[in-house]
This record gives C-alpha cells, structure tokens and sequence, in this order.
C-alpha cells in the first residue's frame, strides 16, 4: 500500500472490511459506496463475511449497518452470529444495527397487475435514514425470485435497487448463490458489476478447504489467486499466500541450541535468533530430542515456547524426554513451554496455520518448534505445505520468532536428503542434519550441519549417542578408512589400548632384562674381587713365610 | 356460488404515493368491494412514504399491495389489481374455478 501511495497520488476510495486478510487482498477493501457481490455455494460463508462486515464497521470503523436478511429471520441471525462473538442485540440496542427480515412467501401472495419494489425501498431508505448507515448487505436477493412470479418487473427493479444504492451512497454487499454456468443463480452479476468475490468450499482428499477468489473489482488492482479462509471462533480470516515484502528486521543475537557438542559446531555457538532451523533426518534418528533439547534450553533461559507436536502427545513427549533425562514437565508447569499437540489430518493445513497463529498471539514466545513438518504433507500437496510454511516463516520472520522444524524424509544412500525436502530447505536458515551410518551389522547416529546462513560450521559428521543422561555428540575418531563410529570406534579405541599394554609390556620386559644383565655383571665383578682377594692373600702368606725363615736363619747365624 | 359468513371484512392498501398504479389499484379494490362485500368491509390506506416504519410489520416489498388483515389467514396481493379474477381468489372471496 505505502508503495503504490508513492507511484499514484489518487487512490481509489475503499471502505476496509474489518475481515483479517481481505483488506490486503483488496488492497483496502471493498469499492466505497458501491455494490460488491459476494457469490459461493451453500455453506461457505457469504452470510458471515457479510455480517462480518457490517459489524466489523460498526465496531471497528463506526459506520452503522443495514442488514436486509431474505431467507433467515432476525433470531436466528442473531443466534447464529452469537457463537462468533458478534452481539447483534446489543448493535441494535445502540442503534447502530438494523435487521431487517424479509419474508417471501410464495403461498401468500398474489399477483394481480403491474408492481414495482417500492416497498423494499421505501423499508431499506428507512432502515438506511434511521440510523445514517453506510453499510448495507442483502442477503440473499435472490430468494425474491422463488417468491415472485413476474421476472421481468424483478429483474428491472433489481437493477433500479442496485442503481438506488448506489445513489445512496451507501457500500453494500449482495450475497447471491452460485448457479451452474453463471457465477449467480439469476445472473445478479450482471447488474452488480462494481466488485465480484467468489466463495468457493472445495474438498479434496477429505479436507474440506474455504476459499475467496476477486473475479473483478473495477478501478483497482487487486490479488488475483484464489486464497484460502478461515472460519473459527473469530469469524473469518483470509490469508493471502504471500504477503508482503522481505524487509523484517535481522537480530545477530546468538541462541544455543541446548546440545554443548552441537553449539560448537557453529562458529558462533549457536543459532541466530529469529532464524529458521530445519532439521531433517530418517525414521528414528533423534530429531524430536535434539528439538526437544533446544525447547529445553530456551526455556531455561527463561523464553517462551511453543512446541508443536503432530505426532505425540504432550505427556507422551514429556514422559520420552524423561527417559533421557529432559524434565520438561517443569517447564510446562511454570508456562515456559506449550505443547500442543494435534493430528495433521484434524483440519486442513490453512486451519493448522490459524491456530499457530492464535497460539503465538496468545502466547507471545520466542520460539516455536513444529515436529514434523514432513506429516502435514498428508493433508495437502507438498506446493500446498510449502506455500503454507512460506506464509508461516513469513510471519515468524515479522515478529522474530526463531522456529525449528523436524522434516522425516526417506531413507536414501546418499548423504543428501531427498528433492522433497530441499523445496523446503531454501526456506530455512540453518539445516541440521541427522542420519544413519550403518555399517557392520549396526546403525549410528551422526549429526551434521548442511547449511547456516551467515555463520562458520563445521564440515564434519559427528557421531552422537543417546544415553539416560541425555545427547552426547563424541570426539571425531579417525580411522584409516574416514570417520570410525559405533562399534568401530570401539575396536579402534580397543586396538590401540591393546597395543599400548603391549609396548607398556615390551618396555618393562627389557627393563627386567637389563637388571638381569647387571646382576650377572656384578656377579662377576665380585667374582673376580673374589679370586683376587684370595690370590692376594696366598702371596701374603707366602712373604710371611719367606719373612719367618729369614728371621730363623738371622738368628742361627748370630 | 356461497359466500362466506364472516362479520367484516378489513383490508388494507400499501402504496408508495399517488402514484398511476396505487390510483389505479385503489379503483380496482373499492370497485371490487363494492360488488362483492357491499357493506362489510373497510379498507385503510397507508402511504409508505409517510409511515415507511410500517412495511416491515407486513412484510411489504412491493407496491402497492394489498392485505387481508381479515378474516384470516393473512392474504396479500400485489400489483394494479387489474385482474379481477386473480383478485378474488386471492381474497378468497370466490373460489378458483375448476
């Protein structure tokens, strides 16, 4: 809107609908003071958008409303529109609201002669000057042509009303059922040519989804798709596929992901807040406990969360983490940490979509965690699941709420996960890994980063276990062939301490032999000392002998 | 051909203004009466232009019409009343002819 006010100063007059969505779409709302037909099928929710209308005027942009019902009674409007919250009594009441029903009853009149639709003119002018509306809706018109005979007086004074409100001035809807060929039953589009909206509710495979499609709104550009809509407890929300630009603001505060080992496999240490975390991997590879891990961590540090879980239970999630040493529980009971949980099949993808919506306005957190995103691909076709999450990132992106999806994808040989995926994976920011190695008659885990938008990380893969205390990714063992894990890692780890116990044995072996050797060395030495000693001595005794003669032969010569 | 017993009868004639076809309608209607119900009916007129708060009561959408208030069942006819014929069986004052 800002842009376009930029590139054209006149802008064409539109009176806002008050219906979440449909003003972007219509870039403003419905044509000012003109007709819009609003055509659909039986149950999708022309009444209420009509009524949504007129009330959302009333409330949200003080323009009073005239609602000029041809098929329900007052009462039942009333009571209708009451389980949506909209009080038309207290409207009335405030006179800020006139429901005016109008009965055809075929049975109970005649026609005799010539006649024209003053009566409903004058009781619409009424209703309109009574409380200076500038809303008006008729809804249906075309009942007046079960009830009425002569089509062409009909016909003419449809086209007179039309003109007639528009003179008036006042913005008004016409609702009018969907024919076979024709957009309308009585072909009402002929006459109301200013706007045109179709409802259309569709089922396909089982799910039943709304949606709102503009055939034409003269005098303005507007969205063209078919959109899809809501109706829920609020009324009805539109939500356009794409909205809007990629200008949201970018936080560089780092978060942790909850797993010590994983938190330095990024440069940073963690996760950029506001960014998109995807974490693929086959059947039973752990990605709900590295999810639930991350909960676990925000949540400690005091943010909020909201986990969604198209799988298990909230307690079953709980009691799992549980057993891995993760008490979650905690933190559901001091309101850290929502888990809802529902099955993808409950309601369609645009309904699942609503309710992350209302949860996150509800809950305001800083993080969501939806596990799995792979399970909704059962309620819609992947483009459906993708434009779903495109509009889901879109607004997480608006209000900087770092999101985790799981994605199960299939299990390949290739280290790359599957085509499926990657029409997701462009979406996200940063895309973890997790995946079997198999190999010798057993399966690990490893952990590795694919992608992370603006940020270092490690290239390897990194081997985890799961314990009762928890995640534990292990240090990276080389082997001759790569990266050893499981078992291998073992009989690495094995080999080596059996080698070192060898060494450590050779070298106290030698010792040994070495004291052996000086033993027998010094056993000789004293060997040696000995013979000599005793050779020593003998030549003692001999002088001493010698001596002794000497001094007996000195004395007999004396 | 009987007529129904009944005490009065009271009919009531919605237009918007004097216009061509609620002058018209009105002729038709007391000429009618006069032939049919001489003596036993009245008939009000209303001008939606001045009471436009009474159309929703009876339901009016197209003028002019005419109301049988009474005898009962409400009956409503709508156009000129330039068809005699419809006029009467729609007031059941005479019956459909078979």
């Amino acid at each position: 809107m800002k842009e376009q006010s930029k590139s054209h100063s006149f802008k064409f007059p539109k009176t806002p609908t008050g219906v979440d969505g449909l003003d972007e779409i219509t870039e403003g709302g419905f044509p000012q003071g003109r007709p819009t037909l609003i055509c659909g099928g039986a149950g999708c929710g022309k009444t209420l958008l009509s009524m949504q209308f007129l009330i959302k005027g009333i409330t949200d942009y003080n323009e009073p409303g005239v609602f000029m019902s041809f098929e329900e009674p007052s009462d039942d409007l009333t009571l209708n529109v009451k389980s949506l919250g909209f009080d038309l009594e207290k409207l009335k009441a405030d006179k800020k609201l006139v429901v005016d029903h109008v009965r055809v009853e075929r049975s109970e009149i005649e026609e005799a002669g010539e006649y024209d639709l003053d009566g409903l003119f004058i009781r619409l002018g009424y209703a309109i000057d009574s409380i200076k509306a500038k809303r008006v809706v008729l809804d249906t018109v075309e009942s007046l042509f079960s009830g009425l005979d002569n089509q062409a007086i009909l016909r003419a004074e449809l086209r007179r009303l039309f003109h007639w409100l528009k003179s008036k001035g006042v913005t008004a809807i016409i609702t009018g059922e969907r024919g076979d060929a024709t957009l309308t039953k009585q072909g009402l589009e002929e006459y109301v040519s200013d706007c045109v909206i179709v409802l259309d509710h569709r089922v396909i495979e089982q799910v039943s989804t709304r949606r709102l499609r503009i055939v034409k709104y003269r005098g303005s550009t507007h969205g063209t798709n078919e959109y899809p809509f809501l109706i829920d407890a609020d009324g009805i929300s539109v939500l356009p596929i794409t909205s809007l630009k990629l200008d949201n603001e970018v936080i560089s505060d780092i978060i942790p992901t909850g797993i010590p080992g994983l938190n330095d496999m990024f440069e940073l240490g963690g996760f950029y807040r506001g960014g998109n975390i995807l974490i693929s991997g086959t059947a039973g590879t752990a990605k709900t406990t590295i999810a639930s891990y991350f909960a676990f961590q925000q949540c400690e540090n005091k943010e909020k969360v909201i986990y969604f879980a198209f799988e298990e239970s909230p307690q079953q999630l709980v009691r799992n983490m549980k057993s891995i040493g993760l008490d979650l529980e905690k933190h559901v009971k001091n309101g850290n940490l929502h888990i809802h949980s529902s099955r993808p099949s409950l309601n369609g993808l645009e309904l699942h979509l609503l309710t992350c919506r209302k949860l996150i306005k509800e809950v305001q957190p800083t993080t969501i965690i939806i596990d799995p995103i792979s399970n909704l691909i059962t309620v819609g076709s992947p483009h459906e699941v993708r434009s779903m999450l495109v509009r889901l990132i879109d607004m997480l992106k608006g209000e900087n709420i770092t999101a985790m999806f799981t994605s199960l994808n299939k299990q390949t040989d290739s280290i790359r996960p599957d085509l499926a995926e990657e029409s997701v994976s462009s979406l996200v920011d940063t895309w973890i890994t997790v995946r079997d190695m198999e190999g010798i008659g057993e399966r690990n885990r490893g952990v590795f980063i694919v992608k992370s938008r603006g940020m270092g990380h490690s290239n390897q893969v990194r081997e985890f276990i799961i314990t009762n205390k928890g995640i534990e990714l292990l240090d990276i063992e080389l082997g001759p062939q790569g990266i050893l894990t499981g078992t291998a890692r073992k009989s690495h780890l094995f080999t080596k301490t059996m080698s070192d116990i060898k060494l450590q044995n050779e070298i106290s072996r030698k010792d040994r032999e070495i004291a052996r050797k000086r033993k027998v060395l010094e056993a000789n030495i004293e060997a040696l000392k000995n013979e000599f000693e005793s050779a020593e001595e003998e030549l003692n005794i001999l002088r001493a002998t010698e001596e002794l003669q000497e001094k007996l032969t000195s004395k007999k010569n004396k | 051909m009987k007529k129904e017993v009944v005490a009065e009868w009271q009919l009531l004639l919605y237009i918007a203004g004097q216009t061509p076809k609620s002058i018209k309608a009105l002729e038709n209607i007391k000429k009618y009466a006069e032939e049919h119900l001489a003596g036993k009916y009245s008939i009000e007129i209303i001008d939606l232009l001045k009471s436009p708060q009474l159309a929703e009561g009876d339901q009016i959408l197209a003028v002019p019409t005419l109301v049988r208030k009474f005898p009962e069942p409400i009956r409503k006819i709508i156009g000129d009343l330039s068809n005699e014929e419809r006029v009467l069986v729609g007031l059941n004052i005479k019956p459909v002819k078979s």
